[in-house]
């Protein structure tokens, strides 16, 4: 292996014994996750198992009780001095948030702004890009996930399927280093889930480093390089898909499987 | 029971008659025509001494006047109503303890009582109004209190912190109604909290928030009146001015009460258009205006 391959070994994303509870709830009991650049990794498992909530610690938008993660190289969240942690400053939080790409389950676009200014407004908000600048790479973007004729059309006048697609778009207009995907099919109904595994599979076709939490299992076998099972707050069993959704070793991940095929 | 017809046959629909409701219009009717005549018949209302006050240099600035003091109360209460429902909301226990108290105390107690005391009280208790430096002697700038709290340093501060304090609860219902994925989704692009209120939340909350602000500055217009008492000249002001010295009372109240209809009626379209231009984005957007449905309905008339 030449050189270049032993940088690569740094993961894009490390966690480390993360906890996390919600009062008395605990939801993460202990994950230990590596995902290296370029790598898709497809998150299953029972609702209440953990795994949205594993999703949003990665962005710090759950902050985690015990443990560690870190995002290309950075801890997410604090600064490390020796064995203490200091909390960040809400300004670096967002700094960082900014290289991470998220799409949630339902969409959440700004119902009002244009699909175009839904695109534009954190590339001018947050990186300072030249307004026309922002819209000409928000024109496109919408354009490469097939939505360039409703630049300007609001929200509310698109399908469940074309607003998830302008979420992606929203979120690849930071440039992100990594796509996090929390369920982004589950909110919409059957006939347009095509259109947005369409997007999202180009997307890691493209080399983009996705975290993506599904039930489409059709999907996380084609498309994704490892899925990982998790029930209970843990990490129950992970391996290829061709392992895990075909010849799963442990009961829990049979019985889920047998339940939802 | 079922009665055969021919296949094909058409029906006749007849809709329910509501006789009890041509019953209640008849009975309405007569008490408004009633009530019409006992006005027509008094003789307390000298119309052509209405029309001849309606127009009045004095009767006109008082109109001037309250409505700059309504606009520039609504100003102040909404600049005060999205600091403090921002407070209100904070994690910091003393700004929202502050907040809670101010909205407590203002709508707790009458408007007409703050103006009494602001106008009164104040200037009672407080020789004079001084800028300094706080619990030392250092002082920038001084005036006696009675020469700053002139009646109009009054009306504002009355009216525009009542109104703060109602319209903070309003803001605040307009941030909680705005769907917590938006604040997520602004932090997930790297938005700091003051951009994700400035551009996100706020916008939404707007939406809510319209609607009671058009009826709140509706509502200021008439609570403006209550100025009077601190001899500010608006309208009623003005009009009781006029009626206290040739006794023409019923009359130049009528002529008051006719430009407040006005100033209402005229505030309440434009709260229509102001509405509709925050609804970008909805179904509701959509609507058509009242004049569309007046010349709609027009149209449909002739044909």
């Amino acid at each position: 292996m030449s050189m270049p391959a032993l940088q690569t070994m740094r993961p894009m994303v490390r966690a480390e014994g993360v906890h996390k509870r919600f009062g008395r709830l605990e939801v993460l009991r202990g994950i230990d996750l590596e995902v290296q650049p370029r790598e898709v990794m497809m998150l299953i498992g029972p609702s209440g198992s953990g795994k949205s909530t594993f999703l949003r610690c990665i962005n710090h938008l759950e902050q985690i009780n015990a443990g560690r993660i870190w995002v290309d190289g950075e801890l997410v969240g604090y600064r490390q001095v020796g064995t203490t942690l200091y909390e960040l400053h809400e300004r670096e939080l967002a700094q960082r948030r900014a290289e991470i790409g998220m799409v949630f389950q339902r969409f959440n676009l700004f119902p009002h702004m244009t699909a175009l200014q839904n695109v534009m407004e954190a590339p001018i908000l947050v990186k300072r890009v030249p307004r026309n600048e922002a819209a000409e790479r928000a024109r496109r973007l919408l354009e490469r996930v097939g939505l360039a004729e409703k630049a300007d059309v609001y929200p509310a006048q698109l399908s469940g399927g074309q607003q998830q697609r302008v979420a992606i778009a929203r979120a690849l207009a930071m440039e992100p280093k990594l796509m996090l995907f929390d369920e982004p099919t589950s909110a919409l109904d059957p006939e347009l889930v095509g259109e947005v595994l369409a997007v999202m599979r180009q997307l890691a076709h493209d080399g983009m480093t996705m975290i993506v939490v599904t039930h489409e299992m059709q999907f996380a076998r084609e498309v994704g390089d490892r899925v990982v099972f998790m029930d209970g707050g843990v990490v129950v069993e992970q391996g290829p898909p061709e392992e895990v959704l075909a010849n799963p070793k442990h009961e829990r991940t049979r019985s889920f499987l047998a339940r939802i095929l | 029971m079922a009665v055969d017809v021919e296949p094909g046959a058409t029906f006749t629909v007849v809709p329910v008659r509501r006789y009890g409701q041509i019953v209640l219009a008849l009975v309405v009717a007569l008490l408004v025509a009633w009530l019409a005549a006992a006005g027509a018949s008094s003789h307390f209302v000298n119309p052509a001494v209405v029309g001849q006050y309606l127009l009045n240099p004095l009767i006109l600035g008082g109109l001037a006047n309250t409505i700059f003091v309504s606009i520039a109360a609504m100003v102040i209460g909404i600049v005060l109503g999205v600091v403090f429902a921002v407070m209100k909301m904070s994690s910091n226990t003393v700004l929202a303890a502050v907040s809670g108290f101010y909205i407590w105390f203002f709508r707790g107690t009458p408007v007409l009582v703050q103006l009494i005391f602001w106008f009164n009280g104040v200037p009672a208790v407080f020789h004079d109004l001084s800028l300094g430096i706080p619990f030392t002697h250092v002082i920038f700038f001084s005036m006696p209190m009675v020469a700053f709290m002139t009646p109009l340093a009054a009306s504002l501060l009355g009216l525009g912190l009542n109104e703060g304090a109602y319209m903070a609860e309003i803001v605040r219902g307009g941030i909680l109604a705005v769907d917590e994925g938006q604040v997520e989704a602004a932090q997930a692009l790297g938005m700091v909290s003051a951009q994700t209120m400035r551009r996100i939340v706020l916008p939404q909350a707007m939406r809510v928030i319209i609607p009671p602000i058009g009826n709140e500055f509706i509502s200021m217009l008439k609570t403006s009146s209550l100025a009077s008492v601190v001899t500010f000249g608006e309208l009623l002001r003005r009009a009781s001015d006029i009626y206290s010295s040739n006794l023409f009372v019923v009359e130049l109240l009528v002529v008051a009460s006719l430009w407040y209809l006005l100033l209402t009626t005229v505030a309440s379209i434009g709260q229509y258009y102001v509405e509709k231009r925050f609804a970008r984005g909805t179904a509701r957007a959509e609507r058509e205006t009242p004049w569309q449905a007046a010349l709609r309905n027009l149209m449909k008339l002739r044909r």
